[in-house]
């Protein structure tokens, strides 16, 4: 449930959280929950291209994180993607940058 | 008698934080408003027994350990003998060995930092199965308080936490004074209530109770988010400087509205990375999200690092149905911030 931790997918980021009265539930059954682990692989990778690096999904229960220089990792937390996302490129991922901006913006283009 | 007992605990026991620095009243405020009946069923723990005596059928005390859960990151610090504490009481209550409590209350430390508190009860892998946050009441003395916030980083972060602010012994100090300060404090977290527990009768139910999880009131709540702000830019509409360091210490509150309905995939991915980032800086975020595919908005709440479980709300609140996120940021830029969430979640072309 912090911003930074939870399997993605997994029923506990904040994004996917314990069903409860009251709070919102995006995926409700196992069949909308593996979309939304879809989603979130496509929304991750356009995001992760950015900075050289791409996601994949390993048996619906981790991500592969990739470099173009051939470094792997595994990962199965929000939080665990975007610290190694980080030391893999050895740089801030940082979605202020004006740099990373203005290339997200071409890309949208 | 048993049944009715068992059936009386809430699937999520609502915790509850009083916070503020050493000697700023949180004592007194607990034995005040344990007094009432709405909080008869409450258990209370606290770090420390002071000066003030309570007398609490639930009273537990806690020690301090910290623990920093194995992903490393802020925002699952599990202060370790919170989590045991709260976790035996949740078992002795499972067990009838104590009365069924609907609520918990944690008084910390003055010296606190607020945050690993809060992070105990959303990341502790069994707690968040058996608990939610509730409301955080931050006391703030009225004689020391304007000192405690610009000498201790403390203070100003319990401060800027609070779901409600409790200005206190406004009694021993001239009206300019209190004044002077609620206004200080009114612009570190414009959407917290100020009360004046030396001066009011204290409704417990609108200090601890109409929370987000509230039927009742989270709509209200919620609304009461965006209206200060809107004051505020209304007035610099109008001529009026809207100062970007009003708040001081660089600490900055603004508003932000998108008129399209956005996706909510991006937007948890988009939000992860910003806070996994500058989550130190940005000290809170409140938003009512119009999301694609939903006719009812969702309301997202965090602090620093961390970000409350996302509520559904039965309607909007208000006639206005854009996306509206209100940030408090210390040394960040509103303009970047709306421009990356422009990028990243609307999809935004340069």
């Amino acid at each position: 449930m912090c911003a930074l931790c939870g399997v993605l997918g997994g029923g506990d980021h904040w994004t996917d959280p314990i069903g409860r009265d009251g709070v919102y539930v995006r995926a409700a059954d196992a069949s909308q929950r593996r979309r939304e682990r879809l989603r979130r692989v496509l929304e991750a990778n356009a995001m992760l291209g950015l900075f050289g690096l791409s996601l994949e999904d390993w048996q619906g229960s981790s991500y592969i994180l990739r470099s173009r220089t051939g470094k792997t990792e595994m990962v199965d937390q929000l939080a665990a993607l975007w610290l190694a996302a980080e030391k893999m490129t050895g740089r801030p991922i940082d979605p202020l940058d004006i740099g990373v901006l203005m290339q997200r913006e071409r890309s949208n283009g | 008698m048993a049944d009715v007992a068992v059936n009386a605990i809430p699937d999520f026991t609502p915790v509850n934080l009083i916070t503020g620095f050493l000697g700023s009243g949180k004592t007194t405020l607990l034995k005040r408003i344990l007094r009432s009946p709405l909080l008869a069923d409450t258990a209370v723990l606290i770090n420390e027994f002071g000066e003030v005596g309570l007398d609490h059928e639930l009273l537990e005390r806690i020690d301090d350990t910290m623990v920093l859960l194995q992903s490393g990151c802020l925002c699952c610090t599990i202060r370790g003998e919170l989590s045991l504490a709260i976790r035996d009481l949740n078992d002795r209550r499972a067990r009838g060995a104590i009365p069924p409590f609907r609520r918990l209350m944690i008084e910390s430390t003055g010296l606190a930092d607020p945050l690993p508190i809060l992070t105990t009860v959303t990341a502790d892998p069994v707690l968040r199965h058996h608990f939610r946050l509730g409301l955080v009441v931050t006391t703030v003395d009225a004689v020391n308080g304007m000192d405690q916030l610009d000498r201790q980083p403390e203070s100003l972060k319990q401060a800027v936490v609070a779901d409600r602010l409790a200005l206190t012994k406004t009694d021993l100090v001239t009206p300019e004074v209190a004044q002077m300060l609620a206004a200080r404090l009114h612009r570190l977290n414009p959407t917290a209530p100020i009360h004046r527990p030396a001066e009011e009768d204290l409704d417990p139910a609108a200090l601890f109770g109409n929370d987000l999880f509230d039927v009742e009131s989270k709509s209200a709540e919620v609304q009461r988010w965006f209206e200060t702000e809107e004051r505020a830019l209304d007035q610099a509409r109008h001529g009026h400087r809207h100062d970007p360091n009003r708040h001081g210490a660089d600490i900055e509150a603004f508003a932000l509205t998108f008129e399209r309905p956005i996706d909510w995939t991006a937007f948890g991915l988009w939000l992860s990375m910003l806070l996994n980032r500058h989550g130190e800086r940005i000290l809170r975020v409140k938003g009512i999200l119009a999301i694609e595919g939903e006719a009812a908005p969702v309301a997202v709440h965090g602090v620093q690092h961390l970000v409350h479980a996302p509520i559904h709300m039965a309607r909007w609140p208000g006639d206005d149905r854009r996306t509206r996120i209100v940030f408090i940021c210390k040394g960040l830029d509103a303009e970047a911030i709306r421009r990356s969430f422009a990028a990243f979640v609307l999809k935004t072309p340069a």
